[in-house]
């Protein structure tokens, strides 16, 4: 495979973990309701997802995707950094943003928070002992609403956030740029587009533990 | 005015190299950088030592040979301007500068400040051609070409092949410049008929010179002296994945 084919890869993959991190955005923001609605809402909303046959195959194909995207971004950058140039004096700096230059460190970041984020809840909503609500649903609300009591994770949290959003910057306009839209106009609009997808996203996803933090004492 | 250079030094291919400092006085300000490269060399020879070999041709910023790594920037600070067009009056008197070869896996140092660039020439002829009869000039109307359509070729066709873009790549990426040379011709008529095995013979040889996956940190652009548009790189992708596909159906 050569190098343009395994940037598709990362291409295809990111921008579909883009695509559901807006779903799993959207589908969080039952967390902001007032916590007797929150409750009933989000656990009903939950057993949903895992009772769903379609919800399944996505999962999967998140699954896949997140490795793919891990396992191609350490072949590439094993080979870049193989074949870039090292200079005793390295001013390349001003001719590029930061982290676009580090998307490998924010993507580890992002990567130990997935690990985490699994197990806070996924892990314990699949595996672990967890009560049923008045409903009759796992009560996932609790478990979120306590975990995010500690003050560390949702430091955390938003961290990882803060991570995210300048993966994201530079992921969806390089992504979409790999996949070969090259319309000038076309391509402002992406990229203005993709700013701020990645900022209203990662700040709503943020605000959710701080949210919680603060209103249930 | 006075300089203290430290400027890379290497044997050969093979040997390792290092930076050598020398001071050099009585520089004008209105020599280019090769001159004052010159006006060193000129002054080594003098005490029977090695002078710097360093690549250059036109010195007027058209050719692409000259380049170096002026302070850790390729062709050093000017913006759009390489090393030939770029003179003294742009350094202070009695300044440190370092001056380093372009370097890149795909970039081997041959001596000195000199680099064997070669790997664009493969680049080139593994499909950075059209293939026509020589022979009469044709009737330029024959085939008509939009003014619009012909600047933007004339944009691309503005890369004078100097590497500064793989020198500034983090990764070591051709991808700036493979790019140009696809899109020039991906967008005029005579370079239509090939464009399918154009690009995917251009990207094969380009990965087999040793170049870096291009991460789209667009510093190549910036540091271009041609300001080539990283857009040229996602015309590129856009020429790659459409025959990827054809091919993929005509199997
Ligand atoms: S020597 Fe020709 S461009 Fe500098």
């Amino acid at each position: 495979m050569n190098t343009l084919a395994h940037k598709i890869i990362m291409a295809l993959t990111g921008l579909f973990l883009c695509f559901f991190l807006l779903i799993h955005f959207l589908g969080n923001t039952q967390l902001f309701l007032p916590p007797e609605h929150a409750q009933q809402s989000f656990n009903a909303y939950s057993s949903f997802l895992t009772g769903n046959f379609l919800v399944k195959l996505v999962s999967y194909v998140l699954y896949l995707s997140i490795l793919l995207h891990a396992i191609y971004a350490l072949i590439i950058s094993k080979k870049n950094n193989n074949t870039g140039g090292h200079y005793k004096d390295d001013q390349r700096a001003r001719s590029s943003k930061w982290y676009s230059r580090n998307m490998g460190v924010l993507g580890t970041i992002i990567l130990i928070f997935i690990v985490l984020h699994f197990q806070n809840f996924w892990y314990v909503y699949k595996f672990g002992k967890i009560s049923l609500d008045p409903w009759g649903h796992k009560d996932l609300y609790t478990v979120v609403v306590t975990a995010f009591q500690q003050g560390w994770l949702v430091i955390i949290y938003v961290l990882a956030m803060i991570a995210l959003a300048y993966h994201l910057i530079h992921g969806i306009s390089s992504g979409v740029r790999t996949l070969g839209l090259f319309n000038p106009k076309f391509v402002r609009w992406i990229n203005v587009f993709g700013i701020w997808y990645s900022i209203i996203i990662c700040t709503g996803f943020a605000l959710m533990p701080i949210f919680i933090y603060f209103t249930h004492k | 005015m006075k300089l203290n250079l430290k400027v890379w030094r290497q044997k050969d291919r093979f040997s390792e190299g290092k930076m050598v400092d020398y001071s050099l006085d009585n520089v004008n300000t209105h020599m280019s950088f090769l001159e004052m490269l010159d006006t060193l060399n000129d002054q080594l020879i003098r005490n029977n030592e090695e002078p710097i070999e360093f690549d250059h041709d036109c010195r007027e910023g058209i050719c692409g040979q000259c380049g170096v790594v002026i302070n850790g920037i390729a062709h050093g600070p000017l913006k759009n301007t390489t090393t030939c067009q770029l003179h003294m009056r742009e350094f202070k008197d009695n300044e440190t500068i370092l001056i380093e070869p372009f370097r890149a896996l795909g970039f081997p140092i041959k001596k000195d400040l000199k680099v064997d660039r070669s790997a664009f020439d493969r680049i080139i002829s593994s499909g950075g051609f059209v293939s026509v009869n020589t022979g009469q000039a044709p009737e330029a109307n024959s085939i008509p070409v939009s003014h619009d359509i012909a600047e933007a070729a004339f944009d691309s066709a503005a890369c004078i092949g100097c590497g500064a873009c793989v020198a500034t790549c983090k990764n070591g990426s051709a991808a700036l410049f493979t790019a140009a040379k696809i899109t020039q011709m991906a967008l005029l008529p005579q370079g239509k008929e090939e464009r399918s095995h154009r690009v995917l013979n251009m990207i094969a040889q380009m990965d087999k010179e040793e170049f870096g996956h291009c991460s789209n940190t667009e510093a190549c652009e910036v540091e271009c002296p041609q300001g080539i548009s990283v857009l040229n790189i996602a015309r590129m992708n856009y020429e790659y994945n459409r025959a990827s596909f054809l091919r993929s159906k005509k199997r």
